[in-house]
């Protein structure tokens, strides 16, 4: 394997490590917000979007009509839109081919597609990641789900901060200039007031609506 | 509205969402500009989530374990540490803090 190759494999499996953990989480979650065992486990095989997930259930648990919980969910998934964008050339033609790489396009799959290097690399990452994501959060879900509260507190072990860790790590590689750089110190501090003032879902929306101001400022009068 | 019908509703809308791209033109997904203006908002998006991972509580922000575990991760990334160990990096700092009894 070339060392491309590696550092390729290396990253999806470490985003998928850290991810998979994390669906632990939610499974626990889920059933204390008083979900069935199906039920969440439908939420991972079909919804598959972790923020979406996590935002409805816990808009369950604080006793939110459902109407309010599916809007949160619907607007913290406007963003895999955006990233399909990005995969449906990564991925070709073929329409069962398609089907299976749109519900796998999230966060985690279109960033390390979108790191590597070249074409080739951008698919493998998405595929590894893709997969490795949806069998690995849809069994650790049922595992959550199943164990629940006889595991204790999942923050105890950090998968929440691995989680956040994650985020930054797929980051990482996009911040080596300066107009990404400043996107994400402008989306972040929108995101930090965003959040304790707007509903949930809604500061994703604006943190979205941030990268696109900033892209049209910066190259006005040059396209 | 029952909790079934709000998981399925829900499950529709967030899937459907993903397939956007998929059923849009190609000479329109492909195009120089629209990839670059993805690309811009993905950054936004993902350093959002940063925070709300980092920092949120529902809707309130919280300083607590994670942005300890978070600092320690952004200082490995930029040491070029592997995204892996980074990943159980973090998680070991906030175990430790939380194990500690620092901060929850």
């Amino acid at each position: 394997m070339s060392d491309q190759r590696r550092a390729t494999v290396s990253m999806a499996l470490g985003v998928v490590g850290a991810v998979a953990l994390y669906g632990i989480s939610f499974g626990a979650v889920s059933v204390a917000a008083g979900l069935d065992i199906w039920q969440t486990q439908v939420l991972s095989l079909f919804m598959f979007s972790g923020g979406s997930q996590f935002a409805l259930v816990g808009l369950i648990a604080a006793g939110a009509p459902g109407p309010t919980a599916i809007l949160a969910a619907g607007l913290l998934g406007v963003r895999n839109g955006l990233y399909s964008i990005r995969t449906a050339p990564i991925v070709g033609r073929g329409f069962w081919k398609r089907l299976v790489a749109g519900q796998w396009t999230i966060d985690e799959s279109t960033a390390v597609a979108l790191a590597q290097p070249t074409p080739a690399l951008s698919r493998l990452g998405f595929w590894l990641t893709g997969a490795g994501i949806y069998l690995g959060w849809n069994a650790m879900t049922l595992v959550g789900a199943l164990v629940g509260d006889q595991l204790g507190d999942v923050r105890s072990f950090g998968l929440d901060a691995a989680a956040a860790a994650a985020f930054l790590g797929l980051l990482w590689p996009r911040i080596q200039s300066r107009l990404p750089v400043a996107i994400a110190v402008v989306a972040a501090v929108v995101a930090t007031i965003a959040i304790p003032t707007l509903p949930i879902g809604i500061p994703v929306v604006i943190a979205a609506a941030v990268g696109v101001v900033m892209y049209f400022v910066q190259h006005r009068g040059r396209a | 509205m029952n909790l079934w019908a709000t998981i399925l509703i829900g499950s529709a809308i967030v899937a459907a969402t993903k397939f956007v791209g998929f059923v849009l033109p190609a000479r329109f997904t492909e195009s120089p500009t629209v990839q670059h203006i993805s690309d811009a908002v993905t950054v936004a998006l993902l350093a959002a989530l940063v925070v709300i991972q980092t920092a949120g509580a529902g809707a309130a922000i919280v300083v607590d374990a994670r942005l300890a575990a978070v600092v320690v991760a952004g200082v490995l990334l930029w040491r070029k540490v592997p995204f892996i160990l980074v990943i159980i990096a973090a998680a070991a700092v906030a175990a430790l803090i939380r194990a500690m009894g620092w901060m929850s």
